[in-house]
């Protein structure tokens, strides 16, 4: 699903924000990328969300190399892309419906249609009752489900997360990563980054862990 | 449509849609978006008021300036006698001869009327006018020629075609001298071509400058919803889809600026026609300035919204695609 091979990324000004990495995710698989701050985490997510583009290497997802994809096609790689983000960027002046609707209005679907769609999923996060509310109305852990329901409206074959966890509390984390899960068991295949070395040890799922830009474990997570 | 997986069936493809019917959702979003940039014009009035009021006032100068430059045509037109040529005709010549001499000019495709003062009138009216009765009674005969009063036909009104005109009436056998005050008619057409080229000079800055401030409103209105832009263009926006509120809110900038260019241009004529009153009463002629035409108002329009459209359309083309998200 996802393939790096030896890639690098150097940011004007000289810092190497990765170096030679290589992985490759299967498809239906859930993956943790961890390391602390400034390992590459979000470095690495960018470049599978065409936010970047890598200095040497390639990146391939679902078997295309991602450095024959033009400008031009990048939005229709990232509505491929389900990602959420640490401060989940909603849009506050838009109701929860509005938010949700948003990947899918862009698709091309009347208003009608991605109704029933929006319901849908924020009924899976648990938020059914929430479409006409604002996200400042919804507690955080309220607005980061709005966030993944954003990100699965449209049944993207890929999830990325960076950080979802990140403001939550470790009973509401948890309740996130179930989630997670259980797209997962959908044929989904998620890619998680998180610093919460806590939550992923008692989850024992596939562990990336990056250090200064390396990848220095590929497997289960080490206490 | 997805790029990376074939397989996917997705998106707008799952709900069954034919051909006809994307082209009339196309246009129902279109129409949508539409009403939605019109419903952020309504919501910040002050600020897109603004920037149409000087898009509006901005086109009421050229606007203006074309009304007068078409009344000044109607005014030189009107102006006949501008071009009129005076023929002194040889005394030598009988009435008879005069008469067919007459006939002949008349018939000419070149020129539209002629008027025959018999010297016998013109001494009369000489007299009368001149104030030197007793003297012209002492002469034992009447000095004056005949003389022929030509009106060239319309198209031979300009100061070439008719000096053109004169200098073959000069060559007629009957023709002893042949007049045309050429030198004022130049200088008036050189006048009302000044003024032309001074309307379209003005004209085209007032339009660049338009597109400028319309593209600078724009802008702003893009970076201050550069969050939003960000998380569309994460979730899978393409650029057009991002741009196109942006260039509606430009046409709607023409649309009512048009509208305000309308109302001013209106009031500047009413008040100026006031003034040409005045100065037309003090000529004695009845000659009221001709406001804008129904096709001359709609070509006002359709330019403030050209003008809209192309400088929202430089503003988005330029700074959407520099956001890129982060």
């Amino acid at each position: 699903m996802i393939k790096f091979e030896q890639v690098s990324k150097t940011y004007p000004g000289g810092f190497q924000a990765l170096n030679q990495v290589s992985f490759h995710v299967e498809p239906g698989e859930m993956v943790f990328l961890t390391g602390h701050s400034g390992a590459g985490k979000s470095t690495l997510l960018r470049l599978i969300s065409m936010m970047e583009r890598p200095t040497a290497g390639r990146v391939m997802i679902n078997g295309h190399d991602l450095r024959k994809i033009g400008r031009r096609e990048i939005p229709y790689v990232r509505r491929d892309i389900g990602m959420i983000f640490q401060d989940h960027r909603l849009l506050m002046d838009k109701t929860i419906l509005d938010n949700v609707a948003l990947p899918l209005l862009i698709e091309g679907y009347s208003m009608q249609e991605a109704r029933k769609r929006v319901s849908a999923a924020l009924e899976k996060v648990g938020l059914g009752d929430k479409l006409r509310h604002y996200p400042m109305m919804l507690s955080g852990g309220e607005q980061q489900r709005v966030g993944i329901a954003r990100a699965i409206v449209n049944k993207p074959p890929l999830l990325l997360a960076d950080e979802p966890t990140g403001n939550l509390d470790p009973k509401l984390s948890l309740e996130i990563i179930r989630l997670f899960e259980d797209f997962n068991r959908l044929g989904t295949s998620v890619l998680i980054a998180t610093h919460d070395l806590g939550l992923i040890s008692r989850l024992r799922y596939r562990t990336l862990s990056l250090k200064d830009g390396r990848m220095i474990n590929d497997g289960l997570a080490e206490n | 449509m997805s790029l990376l997986f074939r397989s996917r069936n997705q998106g707008a493809q799952q709900v069954k849609i034919s051909g006809f019917r994307r082209f009339v959702m196309f246009w129902v979003h279109n129409a949508q978006q539409a009403i939605a940039s019109l419903g952020e014009l309504v919501r910040y009035p002050f600020a897109s008021m603004m920037t149409m009021a000087v898009l509006g006032l901005s086109l009421t100068l050229p606007a203006t300036l074309y009304v007068v430059v078409k009344n000044t045509d109607t005014v030189g037109a009107n102006w006949q006698q501008a071009s009129e040529i005076t023929l002194f005709l040889r005394k030598d010549l009988s009435a008879q001869e005069v008469a067919t001499f007459t006939k002949r000019l008349s018939l000419s495709a070149a020129i539209e009327n002629v008027t025959w003062i018999d010297r016998d009138t013109g001494l009369a009216e000489f007299r009368d006018a001149s104030g030197f009765g007793d003297a012209l009674n002492s002469l034992s005969e009447n000095p004056l020629p005949d003389v022929l009063l030509v009106t060239p036909a319309a198209d031979q009104r300009s100061p070439a075609a008719s000096r053109q005109l004169l200098a073959s009436l000069q060559q007629e056998r009957e023709v002893e001298e042949a007049r045309l005050d050429v030198a004022w008619l130049e200088k008036f057409a050189a006048l009302i071509q000044l003024v032309r080229d001074g309307f379209l000079a003005l004209a085209l800055l007032l339009c660049v400058s338009v597109v400028l401030i319309v593209g600078n409103t724009i802008r702003l209105n893009i970076s201050s919803k550069r969050d939003e832009i960000m998380v569309m263009k994460l979730v899978g926006a393409t650029d057009s889809y991002i741009q196109r509120p942006f260039m509606y809110t430009g046409v709607w900038y023409g649309i009512v600026g048009g509208l305000i260019a309308w109302l001013a241009t209106a009031v500047l004529i009413w008040w100026l026609d006031s003034a040409v009153r005045n100065i037309s009463q003090l000529y004695e002629s009845q000659f009221s300035l001709q406001g804008l035409t129904l096709n001359e108002m709609m070509v006002l329009w359709l330019l403030a919204i050209g003008l809209g459209l192309l400088g929202s359309y430089l503003a988005v083309r330029k700074h959407v695609a520099a956001i890129e998200p982060q």
